[in-house]
C-alpha cells in the first residue's frame, strides 16, 4: 500500500488501513529514537513550515523535533512573529510561504476547519496540529500508538475519556480513531461539558465517574481549561474536582491493569491527582515520546518518500 | 401610501400577451397592459395602440414588481462591498423593482438626514426604501427619531444585525410605531444563547468542532416580541425565520390575532446545516443554516401562510473578509440576483407553491407590510416584473451586478429568471 493523501486533516477522513500504515511506520521510527544518533536523512532537502497560531509547547516542539530527526529544514512561525499581527489573512500568509517552495505546512489554529480551508487552497501538504475544537489527528494517532503498545490492540478495548469533551479536539480525534479501530469509547464529564449529540458518534455517555471507571481498560483524562467556570459552565474548580478528578480513591475502583493517559498540559489536582499522574499505571510520558515517532511517520508519509522505510533507516544505521 | 415620483417614463408601452399573475386582484390570465406616462392605463384581454412601443410577452409572465424587504446595501460606509447603485442594479437583475435597505451602515441610518441621503442616491433601476434604526446608533439604548425618519421616507424600523435586548425598549418601539402604522422588524437573537456560535447547534456542530447556536436563541426572542406586539397593539415583523420553533410561535400568535408578520429567505428552505461540512465560509450566515427538519417546517409555513414573505437578507461581503477561517468570517450571503430563480426552481417547479403564492410572498405581502405602492391597477405607476419561466441558467457570481461575490449558490442550475422590469413606468432591460 502506498500513501496517497496530500494532507492530514482529521482521523475521520482516514481509513483503518491508512491509520495502521501510520502506526506501523511510527514503530520503525520509534526505534530510531533509542539510538545514540537519532537522525535519519530521509527528508533531506524538504522544507517544513510549522505555523502555530495558538500557543503550544509540546506539539510544536514534537513536530519540530520530528522534522529535524528526519533531517528536513524547518521554519517556525508563531503569531507574535508573523504578519498575521499586521492583519495579513491566513490565505495570504500561506500563499507567500508557498511561493518560497515549501513542502509541508504543520498548522495549529484556534478556528475549527482552518487547516481544511488552507489545504483546499495551497499545493503543499497540510498537517493539522490542532484546529479549534475539531481535531488533533496526530494526538489521536499517538494516543492510539501508545494504547497499541501497552494493550496490544484495540478490539474489545474499553476506552474512557474524562473531562471537558465539548471543547476538546483531542477527545474528538480519539473517538474517531478508536471507534474505527474497533475499541469501545465512553465519555464522562459534567453535562455542561459533554457536547450535544455526542452519542450519535457512537460513544456512551456517563456523568458519574465512579460508575464509569470500573470497566475501563484505558482512561484518557482531558485538560480542564481553567476559564470554563467564568463562562458559566462550571460552578467552581473545586466542585469539578470533587466529581471528576481522577484520584487514588477512584483508582481503587478501576481495573488493576488500567492504563492512564493525559494529552497535557496537566492541571495537577484539578482533573488528575499527582500520585495518579506519576503512578505506575500512567503512560503520560510515553505518549510524549511516541508523539515524536508518530509525527516522524506522518511527515515521512506525507512527503511521499518512495523508498521502503526499513531500507532508508538501515542505510543510516 | 407613499407617493412615488414618476421619473423618465417612456411615453407609451404596450405589454402584449403576457400571463398576468396578480393575486391581489385575483388575476391569472393572459392580458395586455398599456402604460402611458408611467402609469397603467389599460388592462384588457386585447389592447391595440398604434403609438405605443409594443413588447411581445408571449410565454412570459407579468408579476407585480417584486419587493425584497430585507437588503443590506452597505452605503454609506462599505462602498467597496456594495453601493446603493450597485445593489439597485443587482436587485433589478434579480427581478426586484423595490427593496428595503437595513440601517446597519456606517454611519447608522438613525436620523432623517441619513434616510434622505439613501433616498437621494436612488437610481432608476430600482426603488429603494430605507429602514430606519429602532435605537440610536443601533446601540439598543435610546429610541431613534422614528417619527422624523418616517416622514422622510423610512418604511419600517429595525436594528437588524442586532436584537433589541432591552425588552422595555422594544415595547416602547412597538408602542411608538403605532402612531405611524409602520412595522418594527425584529432580528430575533438572544445574544447570550447564540454566544460565539458559528453554526446550528447539534450533533453536526459537535462533529465539526464548531460552536452551536440553538433554535432557542431565535425563538425565545420571537416569543417575547409577539407578546410585546400583543401588549402594545404594534406591528412586529419577524425577520429571517430559520427554525421550527419560531414558525410555531408566529403561527399561534397569528391565530390569536396578534399583528405579526414574518419572512424567511431562500437559504433557510434550500440549504441545511450539512452545507457547512467542509467549512466553506460562504455557508456562514446568521441565523445559521438549520436542520433538515427545520427546513421542512419552513416550507410548510410558506405553504400555509404562516410566513408571509420571502426576503433575501442580501448581505454583501468583500472576499478578503469572507474567504477566511469559517468562524472568523462575517455572517451573510448575497441574495438579490438568485432569489427568484431559486424560489421558482425549488418552490414552484416542485409544486410547493403556486406561481400566484410565490408572487404573494415576493411582491404583494412585502408591499402591503411596508405600504409600498405596487398594485397592477389603473392609474397606478407601472411597477412590474416580467418573468421567463422557461429560461435555464447557472448561477455565476462572477457575472453578478453586485459588487460582492459571496453567494452560496454558485453553480446552481436554475429555471426561471426575470427578463425585464418596469420601475415607475420606466422599462429596465436585463
Amino acid at each position: 500500500m502506498k500513501w496517497n493523501k496530500k494532507d492530514l486533516l482529521d482521523l475521520e477522513s482516514l481509513s483503518v488501513d491508512e491509520m495502521n500504515m501510520i502506526l506501523d511506520t511510527a514503530k520503525s521510527f520509534r526505534e530510531v529514537l533509542n539510538r545514540p544518533i537519532k537522525k535519519v536523512p530521509i527528508l533531506r532537502g524538504k522544507t517544513i513550515v510549522n505555523m502555530f497560531f495558538e500557543p503550544s509547547t509540546r506539539t510544536s516542539a514534537s513536530f519540530d523535533m520530528a522534522a529535524k530527526r528526519l533531517m528536513a529544514d524547518t521554519v517556525n512561525i508563531s503569531p507574535k512573529t508573523s504578519a498575521v499581527q499586521k492583519g495579513e489573512t491566513l490565505l495570504d500568509t500561506a500563499r507567500n510561504l508557498e511561493a518560497m517552495k515549501i513542502d509541508l505546512v504543520v498548522m495549529r489554529h484556534s478556528s475549527s476547519g482552518a487547516p481544511h480551508f488552507l489545504a483546499s487552497r495551497i499545493k503543499a501538504g497540510v498537517i493539522n496540529a490542532g484546529d479549534g475544537q475539531h481535531a488533533h489527528p496526530t494526538q489521536g494517532l499517538l494516543d492510539m500508538f501508545t494504547i497499541k503498545e501497552k494493550r496490544g490492540g484495540f478490539e474489545g478495548l474499553n476506552v474512557l475519556i474524562v473531562g471537558d469533551v465539548t471543547h476538546s479536539r483531542v477527545a474528538r480525534s480519539n473517538i474517531n480513531g478508536l471507534l474505527k479501530m474497533g475499541a469501545q469509547v465512553s465519555v464522562c464529564g459534567p453535562s455542561t461539558l459533554i457536547p450535544i449529540g455526542i452519542e450519535q458518534l457512537g460513544v456512551k455517555v456517563y456523568y458519574n465517574l465512579d460508575e464509569a471507571i470500573s470497566q475501563a481498560d484505558v482512561i484518557n483524562v482531558l485538560r480542564l481549561q481553567l476559564e470554563r467556570q467564568k463562562k458559566g459552565l462550571l460552578p467552581s474548580l473545586r466542585e469539578y474536582s470533587l466529581h471528576f478528578c481522577l484520584d487514588k480513591d477512584r483508582m481503587a475502583r478501576a481495573k488493576g491493569d488500567v492504563t492512564i493517559m493525559h494529552p497535557g498540559p496537566m492541571n495537577r489536582g484539578v482533573e488528575i491527582d499527582p500520585d495518579v499522574a506519576d503512578g505506575e499505571r500512567s503512560v503520560i510520558l510515553d505518549q510524549v515520546t511516541n508523539g515524536v515517532a508518530v509525527r516522524m511517520a506522518v511527515l515521512y508519509l506525507l512527503s511521499g518518500g518512495d523508498a521502503p522505510l526499513a531500507e532508508a533507516i538501515k542505510k543510516e544505521a | 401610501m407613499n407617493k412615488v415620483k414618476i421619473q423618465n417614463s417612456e411615453f407609451r408601452i404596450l405589454l402584449k400577451g403576457g400571463r398576468v399573475i396578480d393575486p391581489q386582484n385575483h388575476r391569472d390570465e393572459v392580458l395586455d397592459i398599456l402604460i402611458e406616462d408611467g402609469r397603467i392605463t389599460g388592462i384588457e384581454t386585447k389592447i391595440d395602440n398604434a403609438q405605443a412601443e409594443v413588447i411581445d410577452l408571449k410565454g412570459k409572465y407579468v408579476f407585480p414588481g417584486l419587493v425584497d424587504m430585507h437588503v443590506h446595501l452597505r452605503e454609506p460606509g462599505r462602498e467597496d462591498e456594495e453601493t446603493i447603485a450597485s445593489g439597485s442594479r443587482a436587485a433589478a437583475a434579480g427581478g426586484f423593482t423595490a427593496i428595503a435597505c437595513m440601517p446597519n451602515t456606517q454611519p447608522v441610518i438613525d436620523s432623517q438626514g441619513l434616510v434622505q441621503f439613501i433616498k437621494s442616491r436612488q437610481i432608476p433601476e430600482c426603488r429603494v426604501y430605507p429602514v430606519g434604526a429602532i435605537t440610536k446608533g443601533l446601540l439598543g439604548e435610546e429610541l431613534a427619531e422614528i417619527g422624523d425618519m418616517h416622514q422622510s421616507g423610512a418604511v419600517a424600523i429595525s436594528d437588524d444585525g442586532k436584537p433589541v435586548t432591552n425588552s422595555n425598549l422594544m415595547r416602547r418601539a412597538l408602542d411608538y410605531c403605532r402612531m405611524f402604522d409602520i412595522p418594527v422588524i425584529s432580528h430575533c437573537e438572544d445574544k447570550f444563547l447564540s454566544a460565539d456560535g458559528a453554526m446550528n447547534e447539534g450533533a453536526l456542530a459537535t462533529k465539526l468542532g464548531l460552536r452551536g447556536i440553538p433554535n432557542a436563541a431565535e425563538a425565545t426572542m420571537a416569543a417575547r416580541d409577539v407578546m410585546l406586539a400583543d401588549l402594545t397593539g404594534g406591528r412586529v415583523h419577524i425577520a429571517h425565520v430559520s427554525c421550527a420553533e419560531t414558525v410555531d410561535i408566529v403561527r399561534r400568535a397569528k391565530r390569536a390575532g396578534v399583528k405579526v408578520t414574518a419572512e424567511t429567505c431562500p437559504q433557510y428552505f434550500i440549504l441545511s446545516q450539512e452545507a457547512v461540512i467542509g467549512y466553506d465560509s460562504m455557508m456562514r450566515v446568521n441565523p445559521p443554516l438549520r436542520s433538515k427538519a427545520d427546513l421542512m417546517t419552513i416550507i410548510d409555513a410558506l405553504k400555509d401562510g404562516t410566513i408571509d414573505c420571502i426576503a433575501t437578507d442580501h448581505a454583501p461581503h468583500s472576499s478578503e473578509e469572507k474567504e477566511v477561517e469559517f468562524d472568523q468570517a462575517p455572517c451573510g450571503m448575497l441574495g438579490l440576483e438568485t432569489s427568484l430563480g431559486l424560489c421558482w426552481t425549488h418552490l414552484v417547479e416542485k409544486n410547493i407553491l403556486t406561481a400566484s403564492q410565490l408572487v404573494e410572498k415576493m411582491a404583494v405581502n412585502p408591499a402591503r407590510i411596508l405600504k409600498i405602492e405596487n398594485a397592477i391597477e389603473l392609474k397606478a405607476p407601472a411597477n412590474l416584473t416580467i418573468f421567463d419561466p422557461q429560461a435555464e441558467w447557472v448561477v455565476d457570481p462572477a457575472k453578478f451586478r453586485s459588487k460582492s461575490r459571496n453567494s452560496p449558490f454558485k453553480g446552481y442550475k436554475l429555471k426561471g429568471r426575470a427578463v425585464m422590469t418596469l420601475v415607475n413606468g420606466r422599462k429596465i432591460d436585463l
